[in-house]
């Protein structure tokens, strides 16, 4: 097993030198000078672009930056915004648990409901319920995930009035920051109605951003229900006897939710680029909606770090999958 | 009073009979083989005994009577009670006839704990004593793991072991070894004729090897699309058989055509959904076919669906 | 003796087969013409459009659609909040999220089925080149990869169907690499190789065509996948440019009006969901009559 985990490593490491190479070239990919690029104007006084040269360091060879770059990422250092001056790193750390509480509770919204609903539809195939679920999840997956939010929007925070617009909590609550999850600070707070108020702010977006990944993966556990159905040990199941819930919860879907892991690796990679259009929806304060608005502020050492992150969790996940799959098939477990 | 009766037991799928209306009776203790080709509808018609086909599949018979107990009109709750315990089955593949993701150890506990209650050290006590029986060496280690870690033979092992957990009086063996190398065939076949004398069990072999019946069965039944169209002794079937297909499929054997230079097979194949004949199923293929056959049906008498059974001493060489 | 002789059974052509597979799928046959509807109307936007579409018609700003209060016959569909009419507006928009889709998904089937080839045929050294290559794209989740090549690229229209293109290039990569791998090993290519047949013929003639069912599936999906992209990035900014009209860009000042005018919202977003919705339901009707283990043996 260790050395399973071992192999998956070192087949990461030319992705991670990868990725770093294209947040790296980022900025010196876009056309035209790298600082006229980052400041945003053409023809600098060519005293302040030779100084500003000089401190970037743009004026050694290339693979020089590039080990400074890794060299400082592996400080912890991402470079500094153009916008506020301030440690890239440190706004990052600021925004991010948002980012993760929405995404995570997404996440666990698709699963639950997703498997259950997967594996009922499986279990009564053909019937007027099993139609009902796949056909709602077929839309589930069509539909684009910022209009979905703004459906939302209009029919429940506007028309019914029942959940917030916009925001993770009240206004007028001011939580201390402990964990940066503002479900568990408004909890530890204590504060009246602190509570309540993050939740329903954070019910419609992860409600939305859920969405997509809830219909996958309810497409993938009915089918892989299905398909285990089907075999042979499942047969032998009931030839000695069990009870159907036996034959179902211990032999089948312990089978069946093998490949679904996989597609749920998958599915915090949508999480992760839908909770970009999400957080905007919402103006919900996490990195989606900062990658953003750095775009369109040509903030590029935010795009850079931003670019970095994004990918370096989205393959920690997926290694976390992969591992996680190597525990349950026995296939590879018992090796 | 008869273990295992059948009468008239038909098996549809849609408008196809996969099994046509067949009679089988097997007494306790009794060795009874079923051959066939593939087709023949013999796995499905065990099948249906065991009560395991499912929709679209139909399931009727006049008598369908295990211990005098009527099949059809258990409750599922019932038949639960009765499967996996009184009568249990064995099936063809035992690699994708077992779970993957569950040490063998652990899905012949199963059996033990839902049918006879046993758990914890009792169980596993059972359990490792019926690895023993089956002849798998070593068997404390050999219960941790999973069927993928297993040879052929050994899951053919576990899977008898699992079948016969709670001491059946009735095993059906679905071409037990069909998937198996030859070796180890011997062996698996060896086991299951011990433990049907030791146990005292009414065995029902499938297969469509005839030297296995002639070796092992007291009793045959030949079934041919769905029908069976000879039963008798096994000495006497072999010796004199009395239905053309069974000449047939004696002829073919290759030690038959020693000497030949080509072997004896019947032309044609097996009826398929869209062309079943409405006189006799074989009757298109059959050397002696005459214009009765292929108008009509015959039915069963004295063991033998024919117009014209051979006579003995009679069959064309 | 009688000689058993049967009709011999009439297997129906490729191409027939398939079909009859594909139109026992009720929901799939009618996704095909919710399809080419709206295929057909964004063909002929120029024509079916009753005026331009980045036209402002300034008295008229924010008229709801003719079946509301406040609508008039003048435009059937309303407009938006500079005046120009939704109909036009919807169905040029269709011309440049079919157009962006269906170029998006050449530019990267095409690529992609070439490099899966290579590395497939050549396992040694080039195969894994590629593949790493390809793991880093992957490693950027969809949206992300795309805005992260318009970051370089900058914002418009071919520069959002190359950033969709990349980011579908390694889902074809790998689909061609692991379909030839498991064609390769089979009896067949063996028999070809020995026959004589150089690489070009045993890639392309021998191996790629026993691969197209994956490939066509996955074609279908990732067209639907870039008008939802495209989509996206016009929602954001970043993909295609006023006064290009496209529905997702419609879609980003829609937000101010959620009480005043519906209209500008729900109807972009149907014109979206109501195309990926056909293409997603074509897709599965095809996956369906192309899995060679769901075809019914009769």
């Amino acid at each position: 097993m260790f050395s399973f985990i071992l192999k998956r490593l070192a087949t990461l490491i030319p992705t991670l030198i990868g990725i770093t190479l294209v947040a790296f070239g980022l900025i010196r990919l876009i056309p035209g000078d790298p600082i006229e690029v980052m400041m945003g104007e053409r023809r600098l006084d060519p005293e302040v672009h030779a100084a500003m040269v000089k401190s970037m360091g743009l004026d050694q060879p290339l693979a020089t930056q590039y080990f400074r770059y890794l060299g400082n990422l592996l400080h912890g250092d991402l470079g500094q915004s153009l916008v506020s001056r301030e440690p890239v790193a440190k706004e990052f750390a600021a925004l991010f648990p948002a980012t993760v509480e929405l995404a995570l509770t997404a996440l666990l919204l698709a699963v639950a409901l997703g498997l259950l609903l997967g594996m009922l539809a499986g279990l009564k195939r053909g019937s007027l319920f099993d139609q009902g679920v796949m056909g709602m999840a077929t839309v589930g997956y069509s539909m684009p995930v910022f209009w979905w939010g703004l459906i939302l929007i209009m029919f429940f925070s506007v028309n019914l009035g029942w959940t917030p617009v916009s925001g993770r909590i009240s206004i007028e609550y001011d939580v201390a920051r402990v964990s940066g999850f503002l479900l568990l600070d408004s909890w530890l707070s204590g504060e009246e109605g602190a509570f309540s108020s993050a939740l329903a702010h954070l019910l419609l977006p992860a409600v939305v951003l859920g969405t997509s990944s809830l219909a996958v993966v309810a497409r993938m556990t009915r089918s892989s229900m299905l398909e285990v159905l089907r075999e042979d040990y499942v047969r032998t199941a009931r030839a000695k006897g069990l009870s159907p819930v036996r034959v179902v919860v211990v032999h089948a879907l312990r089978n069946a939710l093998i490949p679904v892991l996989t597609v749920v690796g998958m599915q915090t990679g949508s999480l992760l680029a839908g909770a970009v259009l999400t957080e905007t929806i919402f103006s919900w304060p996490g990195i989606g909606k900062w990658l953003i608005d750095s775009i369109a502020r040509r903030d590029y050492p935010v795009v850079q770090a931003g670019i970095l992150i994004s990918a370096l969790t989205f393959i920690a996940v997926n290694l976390c999958v992969d591992i996680l799959y190597g525990v349950v098939n026995p296939r590879i477990r018992a090796q | 009073m008869a273990l295992l009766k059948i009468k008239n037991l038909r098996v549809e799928f849609g408008s196809f009979p996969a099994v046509d209306g067949i009679d089988l009776t097997l007494e306790a203790g009794e060795l009874l083989g079923i051959v066939g080709e593939s087709g023949s509808g013999k796995s499905v018609a065990m099948l249906a005994v065991m009560g395991l086909i499912e929709a679209p599949g139909k399931v009727s018979a006049d008598l369908l009577e295990f211990q005098g107990m009527d099949l059809l009109r258990l409750t599922p709750k019932q038949r639960r009670q009765l499967v996996g315990r009184d009568i249990a089955m064995v099936f063809q593949d035992a690699q994708t006839s077992l779970n993957p993701s569950y040490t063998v150890g652990y899905q012949i506990e199963e059996s033990l704990r839902a049918h006879l209650g046993l758990r914890g050290a009792a169980a596993r006590q059972r359990m490792l004593e019926l690895l023993d029986l089956v002849e798998i060496p070593d068997a404390a280690s050999r219960a941790s793991a999973y069927p993928h870690q297993l040879s052929g033979g050994m899951n053919q092992r576990v899977m008898i072991a699992m079948a016969i957990a709670c001491s059946p009086k009735l095993l059906i063996a679905d071409e037990p070894t069909t998937a198996l190398d030859v070796t180890i065939q011997a062996q698996i076949m060896d086991l299951l004729l011990r433990l049907q004398r030791e146990q005292g069990m009414g065995l029902v072999m499938i297969t469509h090897d005839l030297a296995v019946v002639a070796e092992m069965a007291q009793r045959v039944a030949v079934m041919y699309a769905g029908q069976v169209v000879e039963t008798g002794a096994v000495p006497g079937l072999f010796d004199a058989p009395r239905h053309p297909y069974t000449e047939a499929l004696l002829a073919a054997i290759p030690e038959h055509s020693r000497g030949a230079r080509r072997l004896r097979a019947l032309p044609g194949i097996v009826p398929g959904a869209q062309d079943r004949p409405s006189g006799c199923l074989l009757a298109p293929r059959c050397a002696y076919a005459q214009a009765q056959c292929l108008s009509s049906r015959p039915a069963v008498s004295d063991g033998v669906r024919c117009f014209f059974p051979l006579a003995p001493g009679s069959a064309h060489d | 003796m009688s000689t058993a002789t049967e009709a011999m059974p009439d297997y129906p052509r490729p191409f027939k087969a398939f079909w009859q597979g594909f139109a026992a799928n009720r929901g799939a046959l009618a996704a095909l013409l919710l399809f080419a509807l709206i295929a057909t109307a964004a063909l002929l936007a120029p024509w079916l459009s009753p005026y331009d579409p980045i036209e402002q018609f300034r008295d008229h700003m924010l008229t709801a659609p003719a079946w509301a209060a406040g609508g008039s016959r003048q435009f059937l569909l309303g407009t938006d909040e500079l005046g120009r009419d939704m109909l036009s507006r919807l169905l040029h928009g269709g011309r440049v999220s079919l157009g962006i889709g269906l170029a998006s998904v050449l530019l990267s089937l095409l690529p992609g089925v070439m490099l899966g080839l290579l590395a497939a045929f050549h396992q040694q050294w080039l195969s894994p080149a590629i593949m790493r290559v390809m793991d880093i794209l992957l490693a950027l989740p969809g949206l992300l990869l795309a805005i992260c090549v318009i970051t370089i690229l900058g914002p418009g229209l071919v520069n959002t169907v190359i950033a969709i293109a990349i980011g579908a290039l390694p889902g074809y990569t790998r689909l061609t690499r692991a379909a030839a791998l498991a064609e390769i090993g089979k009896d067949y290519v063996t028999a070809s190789r020995i026959a004589g047949a150089g690489s070009l013929r045993l890639m392309f003639i021998t191996v790629l065509p026993n691969c197209m069912a994956p490939l066509i599936v996955n074609a279908s999906l990732s067209f639907s996948t870039a008008i939802l992209e495209t989509a996206g990035l016009g929602f954001l900014g970043l993909g295609v440019q006023a006064p290009l009209p496209e529905w997702g860009t419609m879609l980003s000042a829609a937000r101010d009006y959620i009480e005043r005018a519906p209209w500008v919202i729900t109807l972009p977003g149907l014109t979206i969901l109501a195309s990926v919705l056909a293409i997603n339901l074509m897709g599965d009707g095809l996956r369906d009559a192309l899995d060679p283990k769901l075809k019914k043996i009769s």
